[in-house]
């Protein structure tokens, strides 16, 4: 760590892995609710459930982005922060905010939320991933602003390389589409259209950004290679995001109204959108190929082709299973879309959280070589559990999710089963996907056990000679 | 990558192409909304009930178990077209049924998921059951492929 304010991620991150650990006790309340309808019935309702499961991760991946943000920036600007003190308030801001919000759905009766939260004078509850109040929307703004403003004074205060560049491009784009979150019309097909300009603009737009410049940091410091490779693939990759993914918001625009060109344009364009997905595993592997230097971080360096590689399986190769339209007319909205999100997620999102993470935290903690090599096995243990349980929830999502179009959607009316018939038939791939939801919490609890393991890595570990001063 | 393609011209084409299809975009979403969408989501039927069972919708978050234009959770059956369905597409018809239904709900039976008893006034069942039939009059290219959802 060359700057002492790089410290200020700590918080970030550990509160980011503490919410991470109640968005899969979570996970695991719905996966029993999916087989056993009435557990936890009236205290904890599916709904409620689920807002927390996907908020959770949402607040905890805006954690985690901002940690990761405020480790890299001063390094690569060659500057302290602008602020630490601020980095610091806004922390305790977001940490209150998030939580007073998740424990507003747990223990007041959502309407009672809205009414309270004067959801009236500015009505944009109630849809999908938008639950939160009004007024936590605003906080988040406010948060996202001032974190803006700390990251901007320090980029634009030092060098400018590309990986600060595109960062900083990624997280104002977040911050930008952000404030579609507060147009809610009154016409449903308006507020739908609009809706995906926060959430497809984001999975598929400006996070990816984000992911590729946590992304190309990471390889630039483990692997040593030169800085001007390394950012032309990342121009490339970003470039390919964009050029795919804006065109191919289309794909949610099938079947919420919009006119039939989009039919065309979203099936083009997001079949294109594995491709920067693609790129990214081409561009971890070579470089970890290429590297110059043998740093002792392997931890570090699994998580950062484990984040590659799955995304591309989730994002990419899961996405075009169902992208096209005729396929998706009767995947739209089945346990495939479920698979998809999980898998996506996970690969993309959370995986380059945890691989910076990964990377910085040791470095924070005192151990600029990185942690110990037993502490390293067992985060790595925690690293398959996790993804292998990640690919089994996903799988027997799959298997629920054909089943359900084959007896649900295919057949004519009349003789198609009806939705709920059709989840008792499909009820032993949401037993088998809960049974890997378990794996998914003991991995993450193998995990969590690492950074409980004293120790560092050393120096001398360094097999290719000592590490390259970063131009 | 070869040394012919230099970083500047990624950075162009980054650069380029974002750009070209930001603005693409914006001009397909103008299409949209002013030209087609008038046609297509039946917005002279948009009454002040239909406005007001939107807020019930989203006051009650219904999305947090239902899918919508299969959008939402899939722990409960679609409601786009749920007026086709459990209404035979008459209004008299589905708003008894709809305020039959909310007021059975839970039903306790064991081990089944369980909806959960929103004390919706008369007045709110009906404005929640304008919306859901003005949603399944939209025209959302044929979707989904049977009465099922």
């Amino acid at each position: 760590m060359k700057y002492e304010s790089q410290r200020v991620a700590m918080p970030y991150f550990i509160f980011a892995l503490v919410l991470f650990a109640g968005q899969i006790v979570f996970g695991l309340i719905l996966g029993l609710q999916y087989v056993v309808g009435d557990f936890l019935f009236p205290e904890i309702p599916f709904n409620v459930a689920r807002m927390v499961h996907t908020n959770l991760l949402i607040v905890w991946l805006l954690f985690g982005f901002m940690g990761a943000t405020y480790y890299l920036v001063p390094e690569e600007a060659q500057t302290e922060l602008y602020s630490p003190l601020l980095a610091w308030i806004l922390f305790w801001v977001f940490a209150v905010a998030g939580t007073l919000t998740i424990l507003g759905y747990l223990f007041v009766d959502y309407a009672t939320l809205a009414d309270v939260t004067m959801n009236r004078l500015l009505p944009t509850m109630g849809r999908e991933f938008l639950e939160q109040p009004t007024i936590t929307k605003i906080g988040i703004l406010v948060v996202v602003l001032g974190f803006l403003f700390n990251v901007m004074m320090t980029a634009l205060k030092g060098r400018k390389t590309v990986v600060n560049i595109v960062l900083v491009t990624g997280l104002i784009g977040l911050g930008v589409l952000w404030l579609f979150s507060f147009y809610n019309p009154s016409n449903l097909t308006t507020d739908k259209y609009y809706w995906w300009f926060v959430v497809h603009l984001w999975v598929e737009g400006v996070w990816e950004l984000i992911m590729g410049a946590i992304l190309a940091y990471v390889l630039i410091k483990i692997t040593g290679v030169d800085r001007e490779v390394i950012e032309k693939w990342l121009y490339v990759i970003i470039a390919m995001a964009l050029i795919t993914g804006i065109i191919g918001t289309g794909h949610h625009f099938f079947w919420i109204g919009p006119p039939e060109y989009w039919l065309w344009l979203g099936s083009v364009f997001s079949a294109l959108e594995p491709l920067p997905f693609f790129m990214m595993v081409l561009f971890a592997f070579t470089m970890i190929n290429r590297r110059k230097r043998n740093q002792p971080n392997k931890a570090a360096a699994l998580w950062a082709m484990g984040t590659a590689v799955m995304a591309f399986l989730g994002a990419g190769v899961w996405g075009f299973l169902h992208t096209l339209a005729p396929v998706n007319y009767y995947t739209h909205g089945s346990q495939i879309t479920a698979a998809h999100g999980h898998m996506a997620f996970y690969g993309a999102y959370v995986m380059i959280v945890l691989t910076i993470i990964s990377y910085a935290m040791p470095i924070m903690r005192g151990r600029p070589y990185g942690n110990s090599n037993t502490a390293q096995v067992v985060e790595m243990w925690g690293f398959w559990l996790m993804t292998i349980s990640m690919v089994f929830i996903t799988l027997f999502l799959t298997g629920a999710g054909i089943l359900q179009i084959w007896l649900q959607r295919i057949p004519e009316s009349g003789e198609a089963l009806s939705f709920m018939a059709t989840q008792d038939n499909i009820a032993l791939f949401y037993w088998m996907r809960l049974i890997a939801g378990c794996f998914f919490m003991a991995g993450l609890v193998v995990y969590f056990g690492s950074f409980l393991i004293k120790g560092q890595a050393s120096p001398a570990e360094e097999a290719r000679g000592p590490a390259l001063q970063d131009a | 990558m070869a040394e012919r393609f230099t970083k500047s011209m990624a950075r162009n084409i980054y650069l380029g192409g974002s750009t070209f299809f930001v603005l693409l975009f914006l001009v397909l979403t103008f299409d949209t909304q002013s030209r087609a969408m008038p046609e297509r989501d039946n917005r002279d039927q948009l009454t002040e009930q239909v406005v007001r069972g939107k807020h019930v919708w989203e006051n009650n978050n219904c999305v947090g178990c239902h899918s919508l234009m299969g959008e939402g959770a899939y722990f409960a059956p679609e409601l786009a077209n749920v007026f086709d369905r459990r209404g035979g597409a008459d209004s008299e018809v589905f708003k008894a049924y709809m305020n039959a239904w909310m007021n059975a709900m839970p039903t306790n039976v064991p081990g089944r998921r369980q909806m959960p008893q929103f004390n919706l006034t008369d007045q709110e069942i009906d404005d929640l059951s304008s919306f859901l039939e003005w949603t399944s009059k939209i025209d959302d290219n044929g979707w989904p492929p049977n009465i099922e959802g």
